[in-house]
């Protein structure tokens, strides 16, 4: 990994350049009041840096809330199936995420290649420069630490930029990261031997993960599910913000003779989500939900893809509207 | 920081819960950054309930959870709005007030515990309504609008909906066991995220919502994403006072403008 250094203004430029390349960029941007949410930009200027976390996670560049697999066309008994274009998705650079977002990428990948490679997030993912800035502050959501992450951690980042005295320190860590940066060399300088340790956030373990995972494996039975559930609403905010959260919905879009399929974001916390079509429904009742989003994420994930379904960034804390803070439900289990 | 009301309260249902008068409490306790719900069924746990003037969030929609209440009379701490909500749902036969106590904190910041929905009408009545200055701005800015205006303001808000759900979760009103956008024989709103879809959906929501819309502005606070769907439902309310003369205060015990036929109405489609 080389290490380098980029100036504030030499930072304008670079992104500039890669705007006028055709790439386009997304970042946090200032949506009114306290909320910060990824945006298309053209110039740095419109970057939001003093924020901890954007409302939304950065999953959607690679798996969008709601897309196109295929349309067709009926005409005369001939059908024309038009399938997703590769070639027309375009090359992005998401600029400024934290690291707990690009970690995410990772449990993201390992369920769309689970039993066999999800072609659409793979190419969405292949067009995708993932551009991470370490965190200087954290808040009282956040729980990287307690994950194995760190304001700091560099996994799923082609680059990672921190802000130091005057510029920033920048880790150019995967081929796709050297790429950008041999493409727009006058852009940045030797490294100047900062510290980045002594410019990141602190953020003290709230749980031990270990033990949790263990203490998951003997607890479907547990009554502590019911307790923690009561006043979860069973709304998708939670599973809508969550950079890992995976699951999907298939929906037909049809117009009679022509129409499209579509893959959605869904979530287990919704009533219908496991409703089979006998009528009967395994997860019943809130308790059973909540019990499988925990599990889900921090049983079944790490057993069946040796990846953690969580990386701590702590959006579902934020976003609950009743407050169903998950760190601390998961240091009271 | 607990207040001697919040003392009170706890005492108060404590000695309920203790002598069998009741067999659930919810309310409020403190949470990460503001109260939350809480739900206590032990009298040793009531030291934890606190209910002051951040204590917002409209507690009444859990009383038509069937899971969670069950056959337990229940104690709810009601501000004003989910007293609004109380008397709506009473009037829409979802709450039983003999398996209710409904506890509020007047101006005075006296503990109250109501009778009768008349109490509660009354009540709701006389007390002052809370100030949501920036509901209240936005409001303005919008009717200021034009038509072409306000329509490219609400698509842009809701084209950002992602449809998690959370407006519908939160409202009291919304206790369908299956909601509209579930329905798919047929299809009556498309369910994906999209700006015509999303449009679609809160457009349905607020019909559903008019005439028996507290304006506790639960859905809106709910939505992750802040967008401000609870001025739809507002605004909607203001247009049924205009057009039938109904206002909240005088739906509340009868019927709602959709649902209600009077043989006065001009309407005769019904007849």
């Amino acid at each position: 990994m080389e290490k380098r250094f980029i100036s504030q203004p030499s930072l304008v430029r670079w992104l500039d350049k890669l705007n006028s390349e055709g790439k386009h960029i997304y970042a946090p941007v200032k949506k009114g009041g306290e909320r910060v949410d990824f945006g298309r930009i053209s110039s740095v200027d419109q970057v939001s840096f003093d924020h901890v976390q954007t409302t939304q996670s950065a999953k959607s560049v690679a798996f969008p809330r709601t897309e196109v697999l295929f349309s067709y066309q009926k005409e005369k008994g001939k059908v024309q199936l038009d399938n997703f274009d590769p070639e027309k998705m375009p090359s992005t650079v998401v600029f400024g995420l934290h690291p707990c977002d690009a970690a995410a990428f990772n449990p993201l990948t390992a369920i769309f290649s689970w039993n066999s490679r999800d072609e659409l997030y793979d190419a969405r993912l292949e067009r995708t420069f993932i551009v991470t800035f370490s965190c200087t502050k954290a808040d009282e959501s956040c729980f990287c630490t307690s994950v194995n992450g760190g304001p700091g951690n560099t996994t799923g980042s082609d680059i990672q930029l921190t802000p130091v005295k005057e510029g920033f320190l920048v880790e150019i860590l995967t081929e796709k990261g050297i790429a950008l940066v041999k493409a727009n060399e006058d852009c940045f300088e030797a490294d100047r031997g900062e510290v980045k340790e002594d410019y990141l956030a602190k953020l003290p373990l709230k749980f031990d993960v270990k033990a949790v995972q263990e203490r998951l494996n003997t607890a479907f039975d547990s009554p502590i599910w019911k307790k923690q559930s009561q006043r979860c609403l069973g709304c998708g905010a939670c599973a809508f913000v969550c950079p890992t959260c995976a699951c999907f919905d298939i929906q037909e879009d049809a117009h009679g003779a022509k129409g499209k399929r579509l893959r959605c974001w869904d979530s287990c916390g919704f009533a219908l989500f496991t409703l089979h079509t006998s009528g009967h429904n395994p997860r019943e009742v809130q308790a059973q939900r909540w019990r499988q989003r925990l599990l889900h994420k921090f049983s079944y994930m790490p057993e069946r893809l040796s990846v953690r379904g969580c990386t701590g960034c702590g959006r579902c804390s934020r976003a609950c509207p009743v407050d169903m803070n998950i760190s601390e439900h998961l240091g009271s289990i | 920081m607990k207040n001697t009301f919040s003392s009170e309260l706890s005492q108060k249902v404590a000695s309920m819960l203790e002598s069998g008068e009741v067999q659930l409490v919810i309310g409020y306790e403190e949470g990460t950054k503001r109260p939350r719900p809480c739900f206590i069924s032990d009298a040793a746990d009531a030291g934890k309930l606190i209910f002051d003037e951040r204590c917002t969030g409209n507690l009444t929609v859990y009383l038509t959870k069937k899971e969670l209440i069950g056959d337990s009379k229940v104690v709810v701490t009601a501000s004003y709005f989910a007293l609004r909500s109380i008397l709506r749902l009473l009037t829409e036969n979802q709450v039983n007030l003999e398996k209710l106590v409904v506890l509020t904190v007047s101006a005075e910041g006296h503990l109250i515990q109501f009778e009768t929905t008349d109490d509660i009408a009354a009540f709701i009545k006389s007390a002052p309504v809370p100030a949501r200055e920036d509901d209240q701005v936005l409001m303005q800015k919008l009717e200021a609008m034009s038509r072409e205006e306000r329509w490219e303001f609400w698509s842009e808000e809701l084209s950002k909906c992602f449809k998690c759900y959370a407006c519908r979760a939160a409202c009291p009103m919304c206790y369908c066991t299956k909601c509209v956008v579930e329905e798919n024989r047929p299809q009556w709103i498309q369910p994906w995220a999209s700006t015509l879809a999303n449009i679609e959906w809160h457009i349905n929501r607020a019909m559903h919502m008019t005439g028996r819309c507290s304006d506790c502005g639960a859905c809106g606070s709910a939505c992750p994403l802040g967008l401000p769907v609870h001025l739809l439902s507002k605004k909607i309310t203001e247009e049924v006072e205009t057009s039938f003369g109904m206002n909240l205060n005088d739906t509340l015990q009868g019927g709602n403008a959709l649902s209600t036929f009077k043989p006065e109405d001009k309407e005769t489609f019904i007849k």
